[in-house]
């Protein structure tokens, strides 16, 4: 099991960690059903912040909607106040075994209305 | 079994570092074979961004994924390779001496075999396969009842067929194993499909029709025994259940890249990528060279220029095994008559 950081990731300079960006957090349920709390921070990907807390999720390709291997399923109630998929994020969700809840973390930007936002990382085919 | 091909060179990957790669050996006059997994040259270039431009090929402003391809592909014509596509490099066994290296090389599919005195691994990412669903036990039944591909269409003759996905790969195996199966179920998470559109009519005019069924959901789990699929359980988005009966499943989720059977051929591996030396690029065993993304060395840019470099350099020492007694004249294609006439330019 990943201990989880207690400090922000390095490379965010400090007068950003203080000044300008909101935090908050958010909650990701791993694949041995541990739930962790991670710092997250406003303009961020929550594929990146999943990432940089060193939680085992792959982002295969940076971000750019081209491989879904940052499936995670979210919570009920937090489902509807997210930014609907788009066609592409559905077309690389076809290339996983979705639920309802399916969504691919890299396409989800935090803010601070999902301060609090609950996530399930999706297990990994072969 | 005698029955194998001598060569020079194998090189495994014909991606755009793979082909430059043969440019490089025809110049030397090295003879080479090539093997990659994909039906197509062109590896990432022409499998993941044939329409996409690329700005930083050295002389070329910007050049398309398979506008580079072709090119290349344009460039070696003067050596003529062999390509053996759709086939996978199984093993790589050393028969010879570190002084007078020797390979036995062989693919899985049609199991051809090749003897050569040098090995150039130009894998990329390693080698494209199908995505494989995480279904709890799908592996007992790969082979006997779930396929990833269509190999044999007979095999699926009078069998109920479940296909899975909403690609161009599941809407045409859709509309061309209908005729044949007993009964064709295509499942596909949504009511919407990412295929040519007159495939994804047809296939709405066989449902409309009542000769296959669609389903809307996705397997979550698979009944059978002894390897031996019965059905698939289908969960729709309303977490409902229900089984479709099923022969064989055949699930079409899109390509990943995985390093397979290299890692099994006693090469230092680091992070699934193979250390090379700078000057040759030739791996801790000798005679076996690796080149682009799947090599690593400090300082190491994973650019497409980059490997064609090291292709040129990893030559240099492919030569000296090739031709122990011949010694290396460096030339020019510009001036050199000889090299002229090997690219079949000489006045």
């Amino acid at each position: 099991m990943q201990p989880v950081r207690r400090t922000l990731p390095r490379h965010i300079p400090e007068s950003t960690q203080r000044n300008s960006r909101f935090m908050g957090v958010i909650h990701v349920t791993d694949r041995a059903g541990q739930r962790h709390t991670l710092e997250a921070i406003e303009g961020w990907r929550v594929m990146e912040i999943i990432r940089d807390w060193g939680l085992p999720i792959e982002g295969l390709c940076g971000g750019a909607c081209e491989c879904a291997t940052c499936h995670v399923f979210v919570a009920e109630e937090w489902l509807g106040r997210l930014y609907p998929a788009t066609d592409e994020e559905e077309d690389q969700l076809d290339t996983v075994v979705t639920k309802p809840n399916s969504r691919l973390s890299c396409q989800i930007l935090w803010t601070p209305e999902l301060d609090g936002l609950e996530v399930t990382l999706a297990p990994t085919g072969a | 079994m005698t029955d194998h091909i001598e060569t020079d060179v194998v090189i495994i990957g014909a991606g755009p570092v793979g082909l430059f790669a043969v440019f490089e050996l025809g110049l030397l006059d090295i003879k080479c074979h090539l093997i990659d997994i994909l039906p197509k040259v062109g590896g990432q270039c022409a499998e993941l961004y044939p329409e996409k431009p690329i700005y930083d090929i050295p002389g070329f402003p910007m050049v398309t994924g398979q506008g580079l391809v072709d090119n290349l592909m344009a460039q070696i014509e003067p050596f003529n390779p062999t390509f053996h596509l759709n086939e996978m490099v199984e093993s790589l066994e050393s028969i010879g001496t570190p002084e007078a290296p020797l390979f036995r090389v062989k693919t899985s599919e049609n199991g051809t075999t090749f003897v050569c005195k040098s090995v150039i691994i130009a894998a990329g990412g390693g080698s494209f396969q199908p995505k494989k669903p995480p279904i709890d036990n799908i592996e007992a039944y790969e082979g006997t009842s779930v396929f990833y591909a269509v190999r044999k269409m007979e095999m699926f003759r009078n069998k109920k067929v479940l296909i899975v996905g909403g690609g161009d790969s599941a809407l045409d195996w859709t509309v061309n194993l209908q005729p044949i199966a007993k009964r064709l179920t295509l499942l596909h998470r949504r009511d919407a499909f990412r295929a040519a559109p007159h495939t994804v009519e047809k296939m709405r005019s066989l449902v409309a029709s009542g000769d296959m069924d669609l389903h809307l959901g996705q397997v979550s789990a698979l009944k059978g025994d002894n390897h031996v699929l019965e059905g698939a359980v289908i969960r729709k988005d309303d977490g409902s259940e229900h089984l479709v009966e099923c022969d064989v499943m055949l699930p079409f989720f899109g390509l990943t890249m995985k390093l397979g059977p290299i890692a099994d051929w006693g090469l230092n591996l680091h992070e699934n990528l193979v250390p090379v030396d700078t000057e040759k690029f030739e791996t801790n065993v000798p005679g076996i060279f690796a080149i682009g993304d799947i090599n690593t060395y400090p300082g190491k840019l994973k650019l497409i220029l980059s490997g064609f470099h090291e292709g040129a350099l990893a030559a240099q020492k492919v030569h000296r095994y090739v031709y122990p007694e011949k010694k290396l004249l460096f030339q020019y294609t510009t001036s050199s008559t000889s090299l002229q006439k090997k690219l079949g330019v000489a006045a």
